[in-house]
């Protein structure tokens, strides 16, 4: 997969810097297709940081050593921190605010709403229904954020404790299994992950048709989308009732 | 079978309109759907009342004049054929059939059931030729080769009637499919080459300028277009832009 | 006034070259101040509109439907004929020639026919420099199959979709000339009427059809490409819309309306299924290279078949009677279309059809499927293969050719071509005659032209199969842009014509009564009522088998209707919004008129020949008994009607045909 990503960006890494060929309109990235592109590339960024998102976090099922190891290095990497965490806030950013952009203008394109509308008869209610999933994914990005993001800027950054330590051990492995005793909140990443497994069903394989791949790929490229939008999510929900039903105090 | 039929009223483009009830009687079950909208309005003449405006002409599927959407699909729930190819033994005796307009901001209403496409053919004034002038003094048509397997693709792509049911089914309105069908058809031929940059730059610009949405890759419009034009299509045009654009 | 066809002198090898050399030609600074009005955007009018906007004309074209896209032209199937010779089986200029006078039972202009065989290979040219997306074979070339009452494979095809290929070329070739603003575009418009300014042709009436509105559009000159009139017969396999208007309402003004006999009746189509039928649908002739055609030989078989107690595949071969084959060993199922219907019509008279209505015949593809099945085997190297094997291997190649006609074909009848054979029957499809035309192609008013199915010229008494795609574009784009100039080198000092003259308010005042009167008439009964009451006249009585009586009984009940027409038709809405219904009302009542002028002529012409078959005149003994006879000592002419108030007072002017290169024969095709 990596192997296709790399193909199919290939030629379009000077089209970042290239001159607007339009004559009518201001540019690619204003184009309807270019939109579509643009969220594309930023979905395949995302879906990047989530596959490796979820190898980190295997290794607490594991391993806590290894991933308090990997943990440390990922929160006080220059590069990590201060390079790959500001595009992907960038890329999560983004792909908010673009999905809506084009909702919005999506709807507006739309006109007169039909009295009847059969949308089940000719695709999926995942490919129809983006935006909401996206919006719990949205929700659930939020809670993130205030589960670890924050806190951990604020012990880091502000605080100014970069050792990762608690009472002279690595601290990750025991935060991680402490946001999840609550049953509610085990709950709410349950219903997030599948709501992310719904997204990405549509979102995987859609990206790369934004992208232009076609027939010759489409088959194995479904396949590997089926597995990811599944394995993924699945994961992620393996690990968060890994920690609830193992750490019961 | 009898039917109870509820169509979109519009007195024309200003007008507001609304869902009107009517009822029609012994509909045979070889009748077309068209045959069947016939039989409703030579009961409308009969009785004094207007008629109800619809797009139709060859009715035998090629045109790309009819556009229904029938119980909140487009050409109805068959499947490959256009509402003129619709047979009422799709249908149940008793059976309420609800029957709109094509709707898309970008295919304003007309009058009832008939819509405005103009702007479909705007986006193929943008680009939709290869510019050679007809005087005949071309090369011979055999001079150059073209393999079988580009002139069926190409082909494929060109049977787009351009009806519209792909904007219409379209949950965003988009017209992707029926620009990326053309944008296929010269992009695989040779004779196209030449200004495949410009074409697809200026019928995507053209197609933005109409108020038409932006594809999300639901699918729907392949399932519902009546000549099975691939999704493939789109992916090209995509391709295509992207070239165009960093040449 | 005499007919004067202006064919140039010379040999006929020559005649188009050496009257193109010394034409009068318009400068190009010169096209920029005249103006052409194009009516009707299919194959012809969208060429023409194309071609003459590419010259520097400035082109106002006109179309009823949203886009010049929909004109009837997208349904032709089949193919396109061209002389190319690729197949290397011995096609020439001059074989096309032959074919297509003799096709036509020579009854068309020998110099007018030549001409369009010569620039069918120009056809194919452009057509591949526009991208139209012809078959191709492995080797990349161009694919040809072949055609009835012809033994070369000339026919050009893009699957079964040709029409609607080369109408989308015409009409990327218009839109790139929108784009300029070269053709200004009227869509949604119809012709109601030509303006004559001096005897001349300067204009046209139109009505715009979403708002109502009646407008008026001046011109140096008139193009009309309207299309035929099979619709006079109400069930036809043209479209809905497809009328005479246009045509009709230049005759009435003075241009000669040519053998309205002359109807093309299709031998494949998809039989009637009831009174509710709104049209009929055509399988492509190309049907007839793989198809076999059939009735069962016992008249017990019929009667069981309609039963439904067995079914056609019941039948051993001996069982069945392949008539076509068993009539005209020569050509087989691929006679012309004129021969293969009076055929069908023949065996279901003899009560042999085949269903419920007793007017349908079988089109038989399990020989072919077999045939392609076995093939397939020896090509894959497969030994021993099973029946259903070559069943499933000839299946393939069968559906590769005319899949989207069988998927049609199923979804209509709900029944599967592949396991049961088709049913067919002929019906009304192509209108041969037409408005008069000289060799320049215009009419008897100067300045007014009419290209396409609309004239009459190419196809005599019968037009072979994937001709008419080949004339509609060979007058638009190859033969109009060039005569059109000899006639407007005279008109470069004329200047913008203005519509604001008493010509022009005449007939626009006209046009507005009859509207007027319409949606103010309180009728009794639906626009539909009276065409459907004239097409049965007209299939009754014009139809695939004429005599003196039934054409003189025709007459009398078409001017009936008319008359009761007028007082009883009723148009509901108003004259100043979209109202389909009153648009009916119009065409219908054209229709009304041209069948009374049609069943005039064919009670004129006491002879058989193609299309039109007299049962007065048929061969009465000898090999080809039965088959139609041509009279060549009295009817060796065009019949042009002027127009004189009543249809029935019209007035024959002849041309007299002559073949020089040509020798005439009995059309044979045993």
């Amino acid at each position: 997969m990596t192997f296709v990503i790399c193909l199919r960006l290939r030629p379009w890494l000077p089209l970042l810097k290239s001159k607007n060929n339009f004559k009518i309109m201001g540019g690619f990235f204003k184009s309807s297709i270019g939109r579509k592109v643009a969220m594309a590339l930023s979905a395949f960024f995302l879906m990047f940081f989530l596959l490796q998102h979820l190898v980190i976090n295997m290794l607490s099922v594991i391993s806590p050593d290894a991933f308090n190891e990997v943990s440390h290095f990922m929160g006080t990497n220059p590069l990590v921190q201060f390079a790959l965490q500001p595009v992907l806030i960038f890329a999560v950013v983004f792909h908010f605010v673009m999905g809506f952009v084009l909702e919005l203008k999506n709807k507006k394109a739309n006109g007169v709403s039909y009295a009847k509308n059969n949308g089940g008869a000719n695709s999926t209610w995942m490919s129809r229904n983006m935006i909401y999933s996206g919006l719990v994914v949205l929700a659930f990005i939020v809670l993130h954020f205030i589960d670890f993001w924050i806190p951990e800027i604020n012990t880091k950054y502000i605080v100014g404790d970069m050792t990762g330590l608690h009472n002279g051990e690595f601290r990750y492995y025991h935060e991680l299994v402490e946001k999840f005793h609550s049953p509610l909140r085990v709950g709410a990443y349950v219903i997030s992950f599948i709501l992310l497994g719904l997204h990405l069903a549509h979102g995987f394989t859609s990206a790369f048709q934004s992208m232009g791949a076609t027939a010759g790929r489409k088959k194995n490229l479904q396949l590997i989308g089926k597995a990811y939008s599944i394995i993924v999510p699945l994961g992620f929900i393996i690990i968060a009732l890994f920690h609830h039903l193992t750490h019961n105090h | 079978m009898n039917l109870t039929l509820k169509i979109w009223r519009q007195k024309d483009s200003n007008a507001k309109g609304q869902m009107v009830d009517y009822k029609v009687t012994d509909i045979s079950e070889h009748m077309s759907f068209l045959e069947m909208m016939d039989v409703l309005n030579e009961q409308l003449v009969n009785s004094g009342e207007e008629p109800v405006a619809f797009d139709h002409d060859c009715r035998e599927g090629i045109c790309g004049m009819c556009s229904m959407y029938i119980n909140g699909e487009a050409h109805g729930p068959d499947r490959g054929i256009t509402t003129c190819q619709l047979h009422m033994r799709m249908f149940k005796d008793g059976d309420t059939i609800t029957i709109e307009p094509f709707r898309a901001a970008a295919f304003p209403v007309i009058k009832d059931l008939v819509v405005d496409r103009t702007s479909f053919e705007r986006i193929q004034q943008a680009g939709g030729y290869i510019s050679v002038n007809t005087s005949g003094n071309t090369q011979d048509a055999n001079s150059i080769p073209i393999s079988k397997h580009a002139a069926d693709e190409a082909m494929d792509a060109a049977t787009c009637i351009g009806c519209g049911a792909c904007v219409a089914t379209c949950k965003n309105s988009s017209a992707m499919l029926f620009v990326g069908a053309k944008v296929s058809q010269y992009a695989l031929l040779p004779q196209g080459q030449v200004e495949a940059a410009d074409r697809v730059q200026n019928m995507v610009a053209q197609m933005d300028l109409e108020g038409f949405g932006n594809c999300t890759n639901t699918g729907a419009c392949e399932v519902e277009c009546p000549k099975g034009i691939s999704l493939d299509n789109i992916a090209r045009m995509n391709r295509e832009l992207m070239k165009a654009t960093i040449k | 006034m005499a007919l004067d066809s202006r064919v140039p002198k010379g040999p006929i090898k020559d005649k188009w070259t050496d009257y193109k050399n010394k034409i009068d030609l318009v400068n190009p600074a010169n096209k920029r101040h005249i103006d052409i009005i194009v009516v009707g955007t299919g194959l012809a009018g969208g060429s023409a509109a194309a071609t003459l906007a590419e010259l520097g004309y400035n082109v106002k074209a006109f179309a009823y439907q949203d886009s010049p896209r929909r004109a009837h032209s997208i349904a032709a199937q089949g193919g396109i004929n061209a002389a190319k010779n690729y197949q290397g089986d011995g096609d020439s200029t001059y074989r096309l020639f032959y074919d297509t006078v003799k096709g036509g039972d020579y009854r068309s202009r020998e110099a007018n026919v030549y001409r369009l065989a010569e620039v069918s290979t120009n056809i194919i040219d452009q057509c591949v420099a526009q991208g139209v997306p012809f078959a191709r074979d492995y080797g990349g070339l161009l694919d040809n199959r072949s055609f009835g009452g012809v033994l070369v494979s000339r026919t050009f095809y893009a699957k079964g979709q040709t029409g609607q290929q080369l109408l989308l070329g015409a009409y990327s070739a218009m839109n790139r000339q929108i784009a300029r603003g070269k053709i200004e575009m009227f869509n949604r418009h119809e012709m109601l009427d030509v303006v004559k300014v001096d005897g001349k042709a300067r204009g046209i009436i139109a009505r715009n059809l979403i708002t109502g509105e009646v407008e008026r559009h001046s011109a140096h000159a008139v193009v009309v490409a309207t299309g035929g009139y099979g619709n006079v017969y109400f069930l036809s396999t043209n479209a809905m819309g497809s009328n005479v208007t246009a045509a009709w309402k230049i005759h009435k003004k003075g241009a000669y309306f040519a053998n309205p006999c002359y109807t093309q009746i299709h031998p494949t189509c998809i039989p009637r299924s009831g009174d509710y039928q709104s049209k009929l649908t055509l399988m492509s002739e190309s049907l007839r290279n793989d198809g076999r055609i059939w009735v069962p030989k016992s008249l017990d078989d019929v009667k069981a078949i309609r039963e439904g107690s067995k079914k056609p595949t019941d039948l051993s071969e001996d069982e069945r009677d392949y008539y076509l084959e068993r009539r005209y060993p020569a050509f087989g199922n691929l006679v012309p279309r004129d021969v293969a219907s009076r055929a069908a019509k023949e065996r279901c008279d003899a009560g042999y059809g085949v269903n419920a209505t007793g007017e349908a015949v079988y089109l038989d593809f399990a020989a072919a499927i077999e045939r392609y099945g076995k093939e397939q085997a020896k090509i894959q190297n497969i030994s021993n293969a099973s029946d259903a094997k070559i069943y499933e291997l000839g299946q393939a190649i069968v559906e590769a050719k005319y899949g989207n006609l069988f998927q049609m074909y199923e979804k209509i009848v709900d029944q599967n071509p592949y396991k049961t054979p088709m049913m067919i029957y002929p019906a009304v499809h192509y209108t041969m005659g037409g408005v008069w035309v000289d060799y320049n192609l215009m009419t008897t008013v100067p300045g007014l032209y009419c290209i396409g199915e609309a004239n009459f010229s190419d196809h005599g008494a019968n037009r072979l199969g994937a001709s008419a795609l080949m004339q509609g574009l060979a007058d638009g784009y190859f033969v109009l842009p060039y005569t059109i100039g000899d006639y407007l080198s005279d008109d470069i000092r004329t200047g913008k014509i203005s519509t604001d003259t008493k010509e022009f308010e005449e007939a626009e005042k006209e046009v507005k009564a009859k509207i007027d009167f319409f949606v103010t008439n309180k009728g009794t009964k639906s626009v539909d009522y009276f065409h459907k009451k004239l097409g049965k006249v007209m299939w009754d009585k014009c139809g695939m088998s004429r005599n003196e009586k039934g054409l003189k009984e025709a007459m009398v009940e078409i001017k009936a209707i008319r008359e009761e027409f007028w007082k009883e038709v009723s148009v509901p809405g108003s004259a100043s919004e979209m109202n389909p219904e009153l648009e009916k009302a119009g065409r219908v009542a054209d229709f009304l008129e041209l069948g009374e002028l049609f069943a005039k002529d064919a009670l004129t012409r006491n002879e058989s020949c193609g299309g039109h078959f007299r049962e007065e005149s048929a061969e009465e003994s000898g090999p080809q008994k039965g088959e139609a006879k041509r009279n060549d000592k009295d009817y060796a002419f065009v019949s042009a009607w002027e127009y004189k108030g009543e249809p029935a007072d019209a007035v024959l002017h002849k041309e007299e045909l002559e073949f020089k290169d040509i020798e005439l024969k009995q059309r044979s095709y045993k």
